[in-house]
């Protein structure tokens, strides 16, 4: 019995120096819809209008000692936009905004993550919308991470960003007056950490 | 002349009913289609959706109305002129411009109740919502709703053709009856 104790003991503590070598890879936990793309516009300037995109994907790997590994790739489904009103959505995702039968899907990729400290950080990447892809950045703020109840392991972060939709080609933003320019993007995704692989990922 | 149809006569009931749902037709036709081209400053942005909306349900209610009487006032019978395969093609065409006129109604209904909101018919009433949440139902309900809009345009231009037809080349009764002369 102690024997088997010693060679567990021993078991996790090689683990524990493969995991310090290696980032943590962690998909965003859509399934159990711990995770929210929003995005906010100012409605001719007196209000803001909220939305959400209902269906994505994504993944990130976190690597607390080397940032250059942590790194983060979402896919979100266009077609998934929703701001709470039938008719809106519909013209939203027609081709006078963004057409997402030609374009059904929208990504980033990050190019770069740089640790600010204090849990704050700079995301740096390729959001491809609208078939159009431009290089954005995003504050990110570490929220928290542990062991969550039922055997997992989770960690969360939140980011905000903003775009200019027009710049991507987005037919009818011109029309919708110079308060609403720019769109507020928050991302808030928690991600369930995955069973380790034995490679180093680059 | 007459109220009700006969064998061989519309009535009134009836040449009103053709001429209200055509009327209807095209005026929802043209409004639906140029309130889909206005920007969101034009002064009808709000109101043009608002008068296709309800003109189409109380439409729906003529359409049904229209229906029920067709079952309980049959049209008359068919001029003796006409050929065989013009009494078959008569028939497909009406029935499969009542059958369009309803997915039209119907689909634009889904289209504004797709997450559950109702239709506000004027300062009238609303038709709430029932069928909602398919997965983007109000874009599949829109593409049938503008399909099934052109397929009745185009159907009704074959039908005004063929009635001009049958009174400029077989100069026979087809146009007048609908206009309730002999």
């Amino acid at each position: 019995m102690r024997k088997l104790v010693i060679v567990l003991l021993a078991g996790f503590m090689n683990l524990s120096v493969i995991n310090s070598a290696i980032a943590e890879n962690y998909i965003i936990d859509t399934e159990g819809s711990h995770a929210f793309i929003q995005f906010k516009i100012k409605h001719l300037g007196f209000s803001w209008l909220h939305g959400q995109f209902n269906t994505f994907s994504g993944s990130f790997s976190y690597d607390e000692s080397n940032s250059t590994y942590s790194k983060i790739e979402v896919e979100i489904d266009t077609k998934s936009l929703d701001s709470n009103h039938a008719k809106r959505d519909k013209h939203l995702r027609s081709d006078d905004y963004l057409d997402v039968k030609k374009f059904p899907t929208a990504t980033f990729v990050s190019t770069s993550f740089e640790e600010l400290g204090d849990g704050k950080a700079i995301l740096k990447g390729d959001f491809t919308l609208h078939g159009v892809s431009k290089n954005i950045i995003i504050d990110v703020e570490h929220i928290g991470h542990g062991l969550d109840p039922w055997g997992g392991y989770r960690r969360g972060f939140i980011g905000t960003t903003s775009i200019k939709p027009a710049e991507y080609g987005l037919k009818e933003m011109d029309k919708l007056g110079p308060h609403s320019e720019a769109l507020f993007l928050t991302l808030s995704i928690e991600g369930i950490r995955q069973a380790y692989e034995h490679k180093v990922i680059d | 002349m007459l109220i009700k149809n006969d064998q061989n006569n519309f009535g009134l009931i009836t040449i009103l009913l053709h001429w209200l749902v055509a009327l209807v037709t095209f005026g929802l036709f043209g409004l639906g289609l140029w309130m889909m081209s206005l920007g969101y400053y034009d002064d009808w942005y709000q109101q043009a959706p608002d008068l296709h909306e309800g003109v189409g349900v109380i439409f729906f209610i003529f359409l049904l109305i229209r229906i029920v009487w067709r079952w309980i006032n049959p049209p008359p019978k068919s001029l003796p002129t006409l050929k065989k395969w013009e009494k078959v093609s008569s028939y497909l065409a009406h029935g499969m411009l009542n059958f369009l006129l309803l997915v039209i109604a119907i689909s634009g209904y889904l289209i504004i109740t797709a997450k559950g909101e109702s239709v506000q018919v004027f300062d009238l009433f609303n038709v709430p919502a029932s069928l909602t949440g398919f997965a983007n139902q109000e874009d599949i309900a829109g593409e049938i709703h503008l399909l099934a809009a052109w397929a009745v345009i185009g159907l009704a231009a074959i039908h005004t053709l063929a009635a001009l037809k049958h009174h400029f080349f077989d100069k026979d009764a087809t146009l007048r009856r609908i206009f309730g002369l002999k």
